[in-house]
């Protein structure tokens, strides 16, 4: 991995929370816990992003059997699940200020809640005893399906009106959105921007870690092959 | 204010979770490079 990376996301990091407390301005109705929107709004919008990486990675291991594209798949879904992790507990946190409630079976909360375990399930499928190809299939094709949940998850307010969870970005029958202000809005693409960057440097080293792994096992299983003989 | 705080809190303390999480993952694969390297000595 890039060490020049981990420092411009260090940097940009540091840059993004100036722009959170500093910069953006106070929201008139809720206060300094409109804060918490830019990062969890940015962890949604990763666990997205990661989810459909395992998607797509897991649509290629099923075409053309490749060790790495499982492995793709499973650290993405790993940083998935802790993004929605992430959305999860500052959501609450957040409605309790907001909504005064730590929660409410609202469509969105709900859909997400299920995204969540659709995705530890699929973690867990992973670490089942038995041989990697078997379980690599069965997980892309659950990664596969429990990708339907996304979109839903994304439409909920939209399809089911809900009032909770404004609508940010494009409209719906009785909601438009673009509801901020411009410096929110520069301030939330910005977390978007940095967030999608601490993905992107946790994977490589996901990835960099389970090379390294495959590469150990097969010196050992070759070290034994020797002994044997 | 103190909603705030507990939001970015939890971030942190799962972000750094998962990254103690990543280093443990590492530390495992380095001492078992190290072992082989020990056992390729020996032979």
């Amino acid at each position: 991995m890039h060490r020049s990376l981990i420092w411009i996301l260090i940097i940009l990091m540091s840059v993004a929370l100036y722009l959170v407390f500093i910069w953006s301005p106070i929201e008139k109705v809720m206060g300094n816990v409109q804060k918490i929107f830019y990062f969890h709004v940015g962890s949604a919008w990763v666990a997205f992003l990661a989810f459909g990486v395992v998607f797509v990675y897991s649509i290629l291991f099923l075409m053309k059997r490749k060790r790495s594209y499982d492995m793709i798949a499973g650290i993405s879904a790993e940083i998935g699940v802790l993004f929605t992790a992430i959305v999860l507990t500052t959501g609450p946190i957040w409605g309790r200020s907001a909504w005064n409630t730590w929660w409410t079976w609202e469509p969105r909360l709900t859909t997400t809640f299920i995204l969540f375990f659709l995705y530890l399930a699929y973690i867990f499928i992973r670490r089942m005893d038995g041989a990697w190809e078997k379980k690599a299939r069965l997980a892309a094709v659950f990664g596969i399906i429990s990708f339907i949940d996304v979109p839903i998850v994304f439409m909920a307010i939209r399809w089911w009106n809900s009032k909770l969870h404004p609508i940010v970005f494009g409209d719906a029958p009785n909601q438009s959105g673009g509801g901020i202000e411009g410096e929110m809005l520069v301030t939330l693409l910005f977390c978007l921007g940095v967030i999608t960057l601490l993905y992107i440097v946790l994977l490589q080293k996901g990835i960099y870690i389970e090379r390294t792994k495959l590469a150990v096992e097969n010196v050992k299983k070759n070290i034994q092959e020797k002994l044997m003989k | 204010m103190s909603y705030l705080f507990a939001a970015y809190m939890v971030i942190w303390i799962l972000l750094s979770g998962y990254l103690v999480i990543l280093g443990k993952r590492q530390q495992k694969i380095n001492k078992e490079i190290e072992f082989i390297r020990e056992l390729e000595n020996t032979q």
